[in-house]
């Protein structure tokens, strides 16, 4: 009895080994459960949707098929985190990992078992800066941009304008402080000169104090780092009212009508940025989703789609499902020179990379990646002119 | 010349904005001391009464707004103040004989008085969230400056503007009309000499036939007035939001304290007091050093006392000080206790 069930044991353990010889898997390390839950379910469907669509094409390295392996990241526990990234990569042999959701997560990981294995791990949606720096072997890439992207974007445009100082308030959390110390180093780095720096609290009625201590120190613009229904509205309206400032640059939070519908021309000229592309992709993707039980174009589900394409692509243009040699191909399949590759034609990607040619892959969230192997973003610059934001271009 | 810049900074950053908000802390205190006058006890619901009376003003602004009915270029709401203050009055009325008065009946102790007045205050924060929910509301019309910054630079010269809200005007004209008109009530007319005698000895006033009911009475009913048309000024000059009415209750208890409890004038006085250590000590100097000093020359810091983070803590410190070494306040009162 004893001998039989042993043999059953053997003969599955070798008939998944065979099975597995011409298949490969990816792991969908995401926050399934926790903070990011509904964040996450479209998410991981938009990023096997990517795997099945390659699988399906008969196409990748030679008619391998690739199936996604899920593991649950969490999102603020480090620890399981790691023990489900470490599950993926030895007891399931992923060739590469789309993941994690969080920043927390994906650092963890990252440490932990991306680089003492040695697998390539591309990360959707985590956006925290200090992944920029981190020492990640060539193994580490993300889709999204870091947070301290804006801040760079928007030193560029403050350089263009001729804009030499600038007074900074911010909102007085995370995302505030965050951004705030991203513009200031990026304005300083170009030589821009940021008088003061002051956070402000939402939910007050009156923020003329605050005004009042920008005021004093100067400058030619205030950067209002806030939130357009709260504090930074006000901030607006007391700079507006003392006539400390009478132009503003504003960041994504603050880039709404509600702003131009209450102040209308007093704005003018003033500068925004936020999120945003005139890529097709992101259209691309709400069209190839049409039929599914998901949007394509959900927060992070083209990024988590493109993170999935980018693992394969660069192992079909590897030729190989070694993360220490397609490592190297990240970044090439997804910038220039090349083919434009748009979400639904991975089949026409994976044929030119095998007959050796070049591919800029696009995607559904118009990845560009840079150094040291994250997106680049897209930002959308806009001018308030006749009390309405005009789109100026894109970054 | 750079003197002249120097004062125009200040007061366009400092005096300008400081005397409106002071203007609209003295009334709030003003009836947070005539209710511990009368009733004696700190009455934790008034910031809430001023939601409440403003919220009332800002329903008929919409009303009569939407009737055409305007009188450019003063803003709507002053004419739907005393709408407001009806409706207030209604509502402390109906509060007292509700809930104040059972506890009097017991005699009961002040700190209890207080205890009930913050369950008035969370019926009052709850009913306005009911009525007009909790996001803000902007209803100030008419013309926005008496003079805009920049129109004061062209018409002066200075490099230096003065900017003047017309609602900051509007406030300090009505400010200084109810104080005038309270001084001219609690000094000159039967009711009012009464009041006085109920607040400075109760027993006293009850042997020369005062009806104590009647005091309590016309107690609510100025205090529900000033509450509507501090309110109304303040949200007027900055914005409706119920959530800060429960913020400036701070202030305005250390403006009340700082100037005496029970005294009428005190709550002016402090209410000012109050209103210019705010602005005062979370002022950045640096521009203004920069003018009175040789030119060419800033100092490299903001020269700012407290960040304005702190301004809260402002009036915590007043009221901690004042508590510490004049428990009686500026202009002797009572004490708490």
């Amino acid at each position: 009895m004893l001998k039989k069930i042993l043999f059953t044991f053997v003969c599955a353990a070798i008939s998944t080994t065979v099975f597995a010889a011409d298949e490969v898997k990816i792991g969908m390390l995401q926050g399934f459960t926790g903070p990011t839950e509904s964040l996450v379910a479209p998410m991981a469907l938009g990023g096997e949707m990517a795997i099945k669509e390659v699988s399906d094409s008969g196409l990748f390295l030679g008619g391998k098929k690739v199936v996604p392996v899920r593991g649950d990241s969490t999102c603020i526990d480090a620890a399981a985190a790691t023990a489900a990234a470490e599950r993926l990569v030895t007891s399931e042999g992923v060739a590469g990992i789309n993941g994690a959701t969080c920043s927390g997560a994906t650092t963890a990981v990252l440490n932990n078992v991306v680089r003492p294995n040695g697998i390539v791990m591309i990360s959707p949606s985590a956006t925290s800066p200090a992944l920029t720096a981190i020492e990640d072997d060539g193994f580490f890439f993300r889709t999204s941009p870091s947070d301290s992207r804006q801040g760079q974007i928007i030193a560029k445009i403050l350089e263009r304008e001729g804009i030499k100082s600038a007074a900074l308030t911010y909102t007085n959390n995370d995302y505030g402080k965050g951004l705030a110390d991203s513009i200031q180093a990026a304005f300083e780095a170009r030589g821009g000169k940021i008088t003061a720096v002051a956070a402000h609290e939402d939910g007050k009625a009156d923020y003329s104090a605050e005004v009042g201590s920008l005021a004093a120190a100067g400058g030619e613009v205030m950067i209002v780092a806030g939130y357009v229904d709260q504090g930074g509205a006000g901030m607006i309206q007391a700079s507006l009212d003392s006539g400390a400032f009478d132009r503003f640059v504003l960041p994504d939070g603050m880039v709404g009508e509600s702003l131009t519908n209450r102040f209308g021309d007093a704005l003018n000229n003033s500068i925004g940025t936020n999120p945003g592309t005139d890529s097709p992709g992101a259209a691309m993707m709400a069209k190839i989703t049409a039929d599914k039980d998901f949007a394509g174009d959900d927060p992070f589900v083209p990024e988590c789609y493109d993170a999935s394409a980018l693992l394969l692509l660069a192992m079909q243009s590897a030729g190989s499902t070694d993360s220490a040699v397609y490592k190297d191909h990240v970044m090439k399949v997804a910038n220039a020179p090349g083919e434009k590759i748009f979400p639904g034609e991975l089949a026409k990607a994976l044929e030119i990379l095998a007959g050796g040619g070049d591919i800029d892959y696009v995607g559904g969230s118009a990845v560009e990646l840079i150094e040291p192997g994250e997106s680049a973003g897209n930002f959308r610059e806009t001018k308030i002119d006749g009390g309405e934001f005009k789109t100026m271009q894109y970054h | 010349m750079e003197i002249l810049n120097a004062l125009a900074l200040l007061a366009n950053f400092v005096v300008v904005p400081a005397t409106a908000y002071g203007a609209q802390l003295a009334l709030g205190a003003l009836g947070v001391t005539l209710i511990f006058g009368i009733l004696r006890f700190a009455n934790f619901s008034h910031g809430e009464l001023m939601s409440f009376g403003t919220m009332a003003v800002i329903l008929f602004t919409w009303v009569l707004q939407g009737q055409g009915v305007i009188i450019h270029p003063l803003p709507t709401a002053l004419l739907a103040l005393p709408v407001g203050i009806l409706v207030a009055i209604v509502l402390s009325l109906t509060t007292d004989r509700l809930v104040f008065r059972f506890y009097r009946r017991k005699r009961a102790n002040p700190i209890i008085f207080a205890i009930v007045s913050v369950g008035v205050m969370f019926v009052y924060a709850g009913l306005v969230r009911i009525v007009i929910g909790p996001d803000d509301q902007s209803f100030a019309d008419g013309a926005r400056f008496i003079i805009t910054a920049r129109e004061f630079k062209e018409l002066s010269g200075l490099a230096e503007g003065i900017a003047i809200k017309q609602t900051q005007v509007v406030t300090i004209a009505v400010a200084v009309a109810v104080v005038a008109a309270m001084f001219w009530f609690l000094q000159k007319t039967r009711s009012g000499k009464a009041m006085r005698a109920y607040s400075d000895n109760e027993d006293l006033a009850l042997l020369s036939g005062i009806d104590p009911d009647r005091v309590v009475m016309i107690a609510w009913i100025i205090t529900a007035a000033l509450a509507t048309i501090a309110g109304t000024l303040y949200s007027l000059d900055k914005i409706y939001k119920p959530f800060i009415f429960l913020q400036i209750l701070l202030p305005i208890f250390a403006a009340t304290i700082v100037g005496g409890i029970g005294q009428p004038v005190g709550a002016i006085l402090g209410g000012f007091v109050v209103a210019y250590s705010e602005v005062m000590l979370t002022y950045a100097y640096k521009k203004f050093l920069a003018y009175l000093g040789p030119s060419g020359w800033a100092p490299d810091s903001l020269v700012q006392l407290l960040s304005t983070d702190y301004k809260f803590a402002v009036s915590f410190i007043i009221l901690v000080v004042v508590l510490l070494v004049r428990p009686t306040g500026i202009i002797r009162g009572k004490v708490i206790g």
